[in-house]
């Protein structure tokens, strides 16, 4: 249906436009779900390299005396555990434990941070540490409009950023960045990405960035490179078992459940949710994050349930994500399941449309081969 | 530009069927398809299931999103196109044609159907919404 509020646009609106991609309404944003088709922008990220638009997320600086201690109660990791330049995979947890966000949060100073967040969560994540805030020192700024997001994801990545950067990108490694220069403009470049490939996040000044943008497009094309849409970017992430907020984890599910425990630091003493979560681990789980592949010819989808058996049995949970894995030529998913069903090798059964069909619970990621970390 | 053949029929969810007497074949459409993105997964009935016109007898799954089919006529199915469930991405190639979905014999005169002059009006004014 179509909505009354007329949707978000990224300041690459007019170039995705120009470009022919296929747009939709992804969470009120109007963005581009597929250039020249998901499996074919899919296997370019793998082989060579793929540029996303993903401006939509959201942007929150962090900064001034108390800014590291604010982050320590607020997020689940240990954020003293980051060095100035250093990047950190964390998430935003209620009282209850139960997951507001999954978030990065950067570290650009002793007390300065750019935390980035999911695009939906954006308001609730800002209104939420607003309403944590110290009474004075903390500084909390939304800039997701200055700011532009480009991730540029594929093995051939790293040739094709250094071109544009006024820095040396060879030393900087996974889950680190650097301040520099993008086309002349200040700039964040991250060696982080969401498709298990060599790549970067380039935070760059919204106003300039659809000629950076245009400039990356023409320079992909020699490595037989090309733009992306949020398919493919659906396809990448899920290969390599990312979560995706809204899908694989909400409000209704505690980090330790959808598989955030090794983001979750008890042992750096009390933050917001900590009480409630090391509670959850000493009782244990009730259900699971799992890694399924489909065994019957048939695809998972986002809400169909699972259960214990082919007839009878009863329901072990639900299905978060599923797709075909191009990489990998299988059908796979993420689903809740009960812990005894949580074991890697327990046949479970997916029920599509009325008929139960085989799946096997595996090891995340599906997908091995990335250069992420090369 | 897409060619949408004179000699089939169809229907507003962008099935096609090809009727010669009581026999019918029934496909999707190139526009379905161009909507649909990737084909990656087809799930067809068995032969001999019996549907209504307008039942959905199956599913088309993009890497995002499933679709039903429906009958675009009534009838029981006689044959199904399993050299396409085997490589459901192949779809997209001659859709019209050599990659038709099931084959089926009619109940009675197929209805409420466009004609490809009619449908491609229909199309073009989907594609503006």
């Amino acid at each position: 249906m179509a909505s009354q509020t007329p949707l978000k646009r990224t300041p690459l609106n007019e170039e995705h436009r120009r470009l022919g991609a296929r747009m939709v309404d992804f969470g009120g944003w109007d963005m581009p779900v597929q250039y020249s088709g998901v499996l074919d922008e899919h296997k370019i990220v793998r082989t060579s390299v793929g540029l996303f638009d993903v401006s939509h997320m959201g942007e929150l600086m962090v900064s001034g005396r108390g800014a590291n201690d604010f982050l320590q109660r607020m997020t689940t990791n240990d954020v003293t555990k980051i060095a100035i330049g250093q990047a950190q995979y964390s998430a935003l947890c209620k009282d209850d434990g139960r997951v507001i966000d999954d978030i990065i949060v950067y570290r650009r100073g002793i007390d300065s941070f750019l935390v980035c967040v999911n695009a939906s969560n954006a308001e609730k994540d800002e209104q939420w540490l607003r309403a944590h805030l110290p009474s004075s020192g903390v500084v909390l700024e939304n800039q997701s409009a200055e700011y532009a997001q480009i991730a540029v994801q594929g093995p051939k990545a790293r040739e094709l950023v250094q071109q544009f950067v006024d820095i040396n990108i060879a030393g900087l490694k996974y889950y680190w960045f650097a301040e520099g220069k993008v086309l002349g403009q200040p700039s964040i470049i991250a060696r982080t990405g969401y498709t298990g490939e060599l790549g970067y996040e380039l935070y760059v000044p919204a106003q300039h960035s659809p000629r950076i943008w245009a400039a990356l497009v023409e320079g992909a094309q020699k490595f037989g490179g090309k733009p992306c849409g949020l398919g493919a970017r659906d396809t990448l992430r899920l290969e390599m078992g990312y979560l995706l907020y809204g899908n694989d984890m909400d409000e209704s599910i505690n980090a330790l459940e959808c598989g955030l425990g090794w983001v979750t630091k008890f042992a750096k003493g009390e933050f917001i949710g900590s009480t409630a979560l090391a509670e959850q681990k000493e009782r244990g789980l009730s259900r699971q994050l799992v890694g399924i592949q489909m065994l019957d010819k048939a695809i998972a989808r986002h809400g169909y349930k699972i259960f214990s058996a082919l007839e009878g049995g009863r329901e072990l949970g639900w299905v978060t994500s599923g797709t075909v894995a191009p990489s990998l030529n299988l059908n796979v998913g993420m689903a809740y399941v009960a812990p005894e069903f949580s074991p890697v090798g327990s046949e479970i059964f997916v029920e599509i449309r009325n008929e139960r069909k085989r799946a096997l619970v595996v090891k995340k990621p599906f997908y091995t081969n990335g250069t992420a970390q090369l | 530009m897409n060619n949408y053949p004179k000699e089939l029929h169809y229907t507003k969810e962008h099935e096609w069927i090809r009727v010669d007497g009581t026999d019918g074949v029934v496909g999707i459409t190139s526009f379905a398809i161009e909507q649909l993105g990737d084909v990656v997964h087809l799930e067809l009935p068995k032969v001999g299931s019996k549907f209504k016109a307008g039942e959905s007898f199956g599913t088309i799954e993009s890497t995002k999103t499933v679709s039903d089919l429906y009958m675009p006529a009534a009838g029981t199915v006689t044959e199904v196109n399993t050299s396409l469930t085997q490589a459901p991405e192949d779809i997209a190639q001659d859709p019209h044609g050599k990659n038709w979905l099931i084959k089926v014999s009619l109940e009675g005169t197929p209805g409420n159907l466009m004609t490809s002059d009619q449908y491609m009006k229909y199309i073009a004014e989907e594609a503006n919404h």
